[in-house]
């Protein structure tokens, strides 16, 4: 789990962050030629038994790591930042909204398509993510930063003179993921579609 | 041993487990949830995806303990499945007791009128509803296995629900379902029962002091697709209170799912352009959502409604329309809970000559005058009343059944606050197995309805005459699961070699129709009486043997036998004491 928690924070930093750090622009998917033409010719598979039971014996579990084609840990903070930002937009479609202009449209227009935006991506967020505030209490509050405080928790704004405790005016009270509960995700699925084409037939 | 208790429910199935000494709580069940993603959720929907490989590549539908595989069930078959309807298996339990189509053969997903050409089509697997029930049960078992390694469910106590509506066939077929998942062993309970239990177990002792002797409670269970009534009665048995289950409904094909569909072609029309599939769907949530904030506490007087564009232009391409809590009401309290008087009866579907294969859905939508009929035939009238279902979520639905309620009975009538309406069931059935661990207070059942065979009156052949058809008693409504009757001698004969077939019949105990209030085993009553149903034929073909050479004619008499499993078997014995026979419930398409 702890590998999805920090799959979830380098997703947030690359997409938010001012500069794309070097390590990730690695990741980022070689040019590829759009999906036009037919998909490239796999390997035919193997046709699965037709089942007329369903599976009354589970298999064992997949053969542990050693055995399995080793997917590296750079490709697992991929996919797992890849499929966060699929079930947003599965669920939300943040990517659609994004990356429309918004010029043109009223407020009002945005506004009626936000509510459902909010709905869809408030629900994986409610259905992944535990958050709490990192700094309980109310915000424009006058607050104390104890002694030996973690600056990674508490960011201070302004000069700090002398040693903590310090006093100051909390402007946010911060975020902090206190459980996140992401899908586990199957191998051999490409994460780099997080928004299937759709051919209506 | 744990005990696990399943809801099999019609559109949303539920695993809860519990200890000798650790309360009922919900487990929850990993399933695909989307290409490829799987993630826990309390609930498993009752879905069975059958996709072709271009329409779901296996890899994304594999699990946790499976490798890629060709079907999927819950979230994402569901959600996927709306776009490929014609691979989709839904609502498998209302097809599990419809009597219309064989229910062990592959008609699922049903097509109809279709069915002739779809075998011309290309990979569409198809499943049994019995099979289609087993898969459920399925992934439940593998997920509880998957997550608790060291104590497989199958080693386990498990208790499935059932509709206290299903027909002995039905029930047997669930057992069957449940055996082809690996559970060799299950015992069933009605839901409305494991409703009871569960908000047994929510109250603690509490409820000894909200139900006396004397009080009858309602369980109104209004789920998606379907709604369950049944009556349970709280008496005095020599200082010691005793819970009885005295009445059961019929299986209505009715339920929120219908109330979602009326509303979302209400606000449809207003929106002046054809909406496609998907867009549709989204209105249907959206509805959804809508009637629970407007039929709430301090609802507003309405809400802005938008179906996003479905293009990746999502702004331009939004819909923007509104639904007033005057609409709601109007579609939803007074279309589907009218303030009927306690007379109301049900209109009912008049037979047409020519009517498609199909789920027997209710004609008439409103819930109340099913409730008022289902009050009427059992003379009784609850002094309480218990919710449960997503329906009742809306607390303006549930204040008209119980103003309904108190106007029929023309006294109050109280609500019990039960478990999570989502959850009960299971929560109910898994506390019920710590009650038959002797942990808590047991409500008697036993069958709920009286059933009868069909027998023939000898008559001279009249033509243009059907002779007239007796229906004979075998098991007493309210016979209790472990317990056997015989039936004193009659002339019934098997005929060795061929199969003998015999009509089967089941009623419920009327007060308007005396015949049937007091029948016990042994009476005869005519098979056309007011209240008596037909069910599929019970048959059995003996096989010749030294005993029994072929055309014998062997007569025998009837033994009824609910087993500790909860199922319903008849049994022939032969009058010589040489040979027992059980009779099978045939569940072939019926002419």
């Amino acid at each position: 789990m702890s590998r999805l928690f920090l799959a979830f924070l380098c997703f947030l930093r690359i997409l938010f962050g001012k500069k794309l750090p070097p390590e990730a622009s690695k990741f980022l998917p070689e040019p590829t030629t759009p999906a036009l033409g037919p998909a490239p010719e796999k390997a035919p598979a193997a046709k699965p038994p037709t089942e007329t039971r369903p599976e009354t014996r589970p298999e064992p579990r997949p053969a542990p790591a050693e055995d399995r084609p080793r997917v590296s840990a750079a490709q697992q903070h991929r996919d797992g930042a890849l499929a966060l930002l699929a079930l947003l937009q599965r669920e939300g479609r943040l990517v659609d909204f994004l990356l429309e202009p918004l010029d043109g449209f009223s407020d009002a227009d945005i506004g009626a398509a936000v509510r459902d935006v909010h709905r869809g991506c408030r629900k994986v967020l409610d259905q992944h993510l535990s958050l709490e505030p990192v700094m309980p209490g109310a915000e424009e509050a006058r607050v104390a930063v104890p002694r030996g405080f973690d600056p990674a928790e508490v960011r201070l704004i302004g000069e700090a003179r002398g040693e903590p405790p310090f006093r100051g005016t909390l402007r946010h009270h911060g975020w902090r993921v206190v459980d996140a509960r992401l899908p586990a995700l199957a191998d051999g699925v490409d994460r780099a579609v997080i928004a299937p084409a759709e051919v209506e037939l | 041993m744990k005990i696990l208790g399943i809801d099999l429910g019609t559109t949303n199935s539920a695993l809860a487990a519990a200890e000798d000494d650790a309360a009922a709580r919900p487990e929850p069940i990993a399933q695909v949830t989307g290409p490829g993603e799987i993630a826990a959720r309390t609930t498993l929907p009752s879905f069975l995806l059958l996709p072709g490989e271009l329409e779901v590549p296996a890899a994304q539908l594999q699990l946790p303990w499976s490798g890629p595989l060709r079907y999927a069930v819950g979230e994402f078959a569901r959600d996927r499945g709306a776009e490929l309807p014609h691979r989709l298996v839904a609502s498998a339990k209302s097809w599990l007791c419809n009597p219309a189509i064989d229910r062990s053969a592959p008609v699922l997903p049903f097509r109809g009128a279709q069915r002739e050409l779809e075998r011309d089509m290309e990979g569409g697997e198809r499943v049994s509803p019995v099979n289609a029930a087993a898969r459920y049960l399925a992934h439940l078992r593998a997920a509880w296995d998957d997550a608790h390694p060291d104590e497989p469910a199958a080693e386990q106590e498990v208790l499935v629900t059932v509709p206290a509506s299903f027909d002995p066939v039905a029930r047997e077929l669930t057992v069957v379902a449940a055996r082809e998942a690996g559970f060799d062993r299950v015992t069933l309970l009605e839901e409305p029962q494991a409703a009871f239990y569960a908000y047994l177990a929510h109250r603690g002792d509490a409820w000894r002091r909200e139900l006396t002797p004397g009080s009858v409670v309602l369980v109104c269970d209004i789920g998606g697709g379907t709604t369950d009534f049944s009556l349970i009665e709280i008496a005095d048995d020599a200082g010691n209170l005793v819970l009885e289950r005295i009445a059961v409904g019929d299986h209505i094909l009715l339920g929120g799912d219908n109330m979602d569909l009326a509303l979302a072609a209400l606000v449809g029309r207003g929106v002046g352009r054809p909406l496609d599939a998907l867009q549709q769907r989204a209105l249907v949530h959206t509805c959804r959502r809508a009637k629970e904030q407007l039929l709430g506490d301090g609802a507003p007087d309405k809400l802005p409604i938008a179906i996003l564009g479905r293009s990746s232009k999502l702004i331009g391409g939004t819909i923007k329309t509104e639904v007033t809590r005057a609409q709601v009401e109007a579609v939803l309290i007074d279309g589907f809970f009218p303030e009927v008087d306690a007379d109301a009866r049900a209109a009912q579907r008049r037979a047409g000559g020519l009517r498609e294969l199909g789920l027997p859905y209710a004609h008439d939508p409103a819930i109340t005058r099913h409730l008022a009929e289902f009050l009427a035939r059992f003379g009784r009238m609850p002094t309480h009343v218990l919710f449960n279902g997503g329906v009742m979520k809306a607390p303006r639905l549930a204040a008209r059944v119980v103003d309904r309620l108190r106007a029929w009975a023309g006294r109050d009538v109280e609500v019990l606050a039960g478990a999570d309406p989502d959850l009960a069931v299971a929560l109910g059935a898994a506390h019920y197995g710590q009650v038959r661990r002797g942990k808590g207070i047991r409500i008697r059942g036993g069958t709920a309805r009286a059933y009868y065979i069909g027998i023939e009156s000898a008559m001279p052949a009249i033509p243009g005459f059907t002779p007239p058809v007796k229906a004979l008693c075998v098991a007493p409504q309210g016979l209790e699961e472990g317990s056997t009757v015989e039936l004193p001698d009659d002339e019934l004969g098997l005929v060795v070699g061929e199969t003998s077939v015999f009509r089967f019949f089941a009623a419920a105990a009327r007060p308007d129709v005396p015949a049937l209030v007091t029948d016990q085993a042994g009476a005869l009553i005519d098979a056309d009486t007011e209240g008596v149903a037909e069910l599929d034929p019970v048959e059995k073909l003996v096989a010749a043997d030294a005993d029994h050479p072929a055309g014998q004619l062997v007569p025998v008499r009837l033994e009824a036998h609910v087993t500790e499993v909860g199922t319903l078997e008849l049994w022939c014995v032969a009058r010589d004491g040489r040979g027992r026979w059980k009779l099978e419930y045939s569940v072939r398409e019926r002419s």
